[in-house]
């Protein structure tokens, strides 16, 4: 897991937006950070390429030698292209459930007053404050089989005559996700949203333009940049996210990085495992790098 | 002079409008009629009540007492949308995410001009404010006269019945400002769009409207003409609040015919008024001369187009403006005699209003 986990790290990292250049401040003040990001970051990195293209035997181990066999196995195997299709659609339909549901939630949130505000905030932002085990644990508790709570109410209700399929299913595992990236992107657009001049929706309403167009057209090609960085940050955390697949989707249904982690701990082919580590690492960047690139260039005018 | 305003029809009316916030009264008993064509300016200190008037007449806030009636319809039910009127904004609240000439037609979009149509009209009203080739610029690539010219242009497009302008030229530069003053007169009279203007700078507000409302705390002080505001002010705080002005401690004389006098200067008094009285006189209406209130200049500074002198007289300080007019001015610590005709000053006193002496 921990190669795994470092392994997502830089993708995490690249969502964010690029701060601003400083300028005068002298260069060797980063020396410290660099050589933590070179000694945690880079030089594990390396290694679990290199790994990569080691070969593993069930009874000879790990042969350092340089080879191209995982590589070949992972672009050949029909089983893992599911695994990393997968991984990608629970990932999308996660970004976009977010971002629908998100959205509309920051702005009904920026625009409650005082106390509200405040109470429906922390509500939001909870759920970073534990665990993202307790939580999806709370999901499985509330879904899991015939003996979770909110099967056994619908049940007992009358609402449904079997229950709910939760677990091992990619909807259990997108519901949870969401859920626990929610935070991320309501931040993420609030942020846009204050940037918003107040006075620009009321410019519009003396034009002759009612709430639905103010919002169409005024304020959501405003926050747009907000969504989208947020769309881009849950995106990787969706994709790399490996507590959350595990406890809902278990060994059933995996993800590339409980598949990872599997190689590594199970079947304890490490150089399967760093390559499937490497190549979900590679294209959440190339992915992450791009949408970044891209949403730049297409909202440079609104956020300047 | 544009037609008398006061006989003419009123195209917006304000009748007894206020507006409270919790307990704090921010507008009280706010009456007033404006015409059709006419360029009425609020002007007042911060926090008096201005922007809370506009956004008022705008439908932004609803008035806590009173009604607001435009062409003779009650506007406060009235959503903003409907209200028909175009608003310049202190901020210019353009949309950052169009081009210049999408601002513009915005508005038109929402009343469902046609295209055609509505490139003619964008490109027409950029073009009347000075704006033509910048038709897709970002706002965020102009300089802030030029937002404020798009804003201006966005808000005319729509063709309102009133314009409303808060404050838009506070975020301009001096030489900018005086620039954006006369073209914004000059659409004004072009168009012949009735317009109200808040502002705290009362050159703006002489030089730009037909008439001018003087706000204080919440309240109306007065309400007239350019000049009348400025040679004939209402109240100390009209007086005062528009450009400078000299207060002398002065007396009434004698009986049948009385006299006011302040000093050695003198001059028929109005019938009934006695006892000490308050006149002021402004700075530039003073002149130095043979016979009249002795004093002494403490101070002179050269301004360019004319000269500042600080007095000290029997009556109080005084300040006097004289043209640079290359003719010798008296320098410091000289003796001189100030006069200046009766029709220069008002007389305030004792909870009496007099105007001018005829
Ligand atoms: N939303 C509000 N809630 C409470 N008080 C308010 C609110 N808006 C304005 N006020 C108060 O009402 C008074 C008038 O405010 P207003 O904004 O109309 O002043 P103004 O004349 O436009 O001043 P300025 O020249 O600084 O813009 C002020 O004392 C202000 O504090
Ligand atoms: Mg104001």
């Amino acid at each position: 897991m921990s190669a795994a986990a470092t392994t997502t790290l830089p993708a995490a990292a690249t969502a964010t937006p690029p701060e601003p250049r400083a300028s005068r401040a002298p260069l060797w003040l980063i020396l410290p950070a660099l050589l933590l990001f070179v000694g945690i970051v880079l030089v594990p990195l390396a290694m679990t390429v290199l790994l990569s293209f080691h070969d593993w035997g069930q009874y000879k181990g790990i042969e350092p030698v340089l080879v191209l066999k995982n590589w070949h196995e992972i672009a050949t195997d029909p089983y893992y292209a599911e695994m990393f299709g997968r991984t990608l659609r629970i990932a999308l339909v996660t970004t976009v459930a977010t971002a629908l549901l998100g959205a509309p939630e920051a702005y009904i949130l920026n625009r409650m007053s005082g106390r509200w505000r405040g109470i429906f905030l922390l509500l939001i932002l909870g759920p970073l404050l534990i665990s993202v085990v307790a939580r999806t644990l709370g999901w499985a508790l509330l879904f899991g089989g015939a003996n979770g709570l909110a099967n056994k109410l619908l049940m007992s209700l009358g609402l449904i005559s079997s229950p709910l399929p939760f677990l091992f299913t990619e909807t259990g595992v997108v519901i949870a996700l969401v859920h626990v990236m929610m935070p991320f992107m309501v931040l993420s657009v609030w942020a846009a949203l204050q940037r918003l001049d107040p006075q620009v929706e009321h410019a519009a309403m003396s034009l002759g333009a009612g709430p639905l167009t103010i919002i169409r057209r005024i304020v959501l090609p405003q926050i747009m940049p907000g969504v989208l960085s947020g769309a881009i940050i849950v995106f990787s955390l969706s994709a790399s996210a490996f507590a959350t697949p595990a406890i809902i989707g278990g060994r059933r249904l995996k993800v590339a990085a409980t598949l990872a982690y599997d190689e590594f701990l199970n079947t304890l082919n490490w150089p399967l495992g760093a390559a499937v580590a490497v190549l979900l690492l590679a294209g959440l960047v190339l992915i992450v790098v791009g949408a970044n690139a891209l949403v730049e260039r297409r909202y440079a005018e609104v956020s300047r | 002079m544009i037609p008398t305003p006061r006989s003419a029809v009123p195209l917006l009316e304000l009748d007894r409008v206020a507006k409270t916030f919790g307990g704090h009264v921010a507008v009280e008993d706010f009456t007033l009629a404006v015409s059709p064509g006419e360029f009425i300016s609020f002007l007042g200190p911060s926090g008096c009540g201005k922007t809370t008037t506009l956004q008022m007449i705008a439908g932004f806030l609803a008035p806590s007492r009173g009604t607001i009636r435009l062409e003779g319809r009650d506007l406060t039910q009235v959503h903003p949308s409907r209200r028909g009127l175009g608003i310049v904004f202190q901020s210019y609240a353009l949309f950052p995410h169009m081009t210049a000439a999408e601002n513009v037609a915005f508005g038109l979009e929402m009343q469902r001009v046609s295209r055609a149509e509505r490139t003619e009209r964008v490109r027409a009203a950029l073009a009347m404010v000075g704006l033509s080739g910048y038709e897709d610029r970002h706002p965020r690539r102009m300089s802030g006269g030029q937002q404020q010219r798009v804003a201006l242009a966005r808000a005319l497009v729509i063709r309102p019945s009133v314009l409303l302008l808060d404050e838009p030229l506070s975020n301009l530069d001096a030489k900018l400002r005086e620039e954006m003053q006369i073209e914004l007169r000059q659409i004004q009279r072009n168009l012949g769009t009735t317009t109200i203007l808040v502002t705290h700078d009362q050159t703006e507000a002489l030089s730009l409207s037909d008439r001018i409302v003087v706000m204080s705390k919440g309240r109306i002080e007065q309400i007239g003409t350019p000049q009348d505001t400025y040679e004939r002010p209402a109240s100390a705080f009209v007086a005062q609040f528009l450009g400078k002005t000299n207060d002398f401690a002065a007396r009434v004389e004698g009986a049948s015919p009385a006299r006011i006098v302040a000093g050695g200067w003198s001059a028929p008094a109005p019938v009934g008024l006695r006892g000490p009285v308050t006149i002021s006189v402004r700075p530039e209406r003073i002149g130095f001369s043979e016979e009249g209130l002795p004093g002494r200049v403490a101070a002179r500074v050269f301004q360019g187009n004319h000269w500042l002198f600080q007095c000290e007289t029997e009556c109080g300080p005084a300040i006097v403006v004289r043209p640079n007019d290359g003719l010798a001015q008296p320098g410091e610590g000289e003796a001189v005699r100030l006069a200046w005709r009766p029709e220069d000053m008002s007389i305030r006193d004792m909870g009496l209003r007099a105007g001018a002496v005829a």
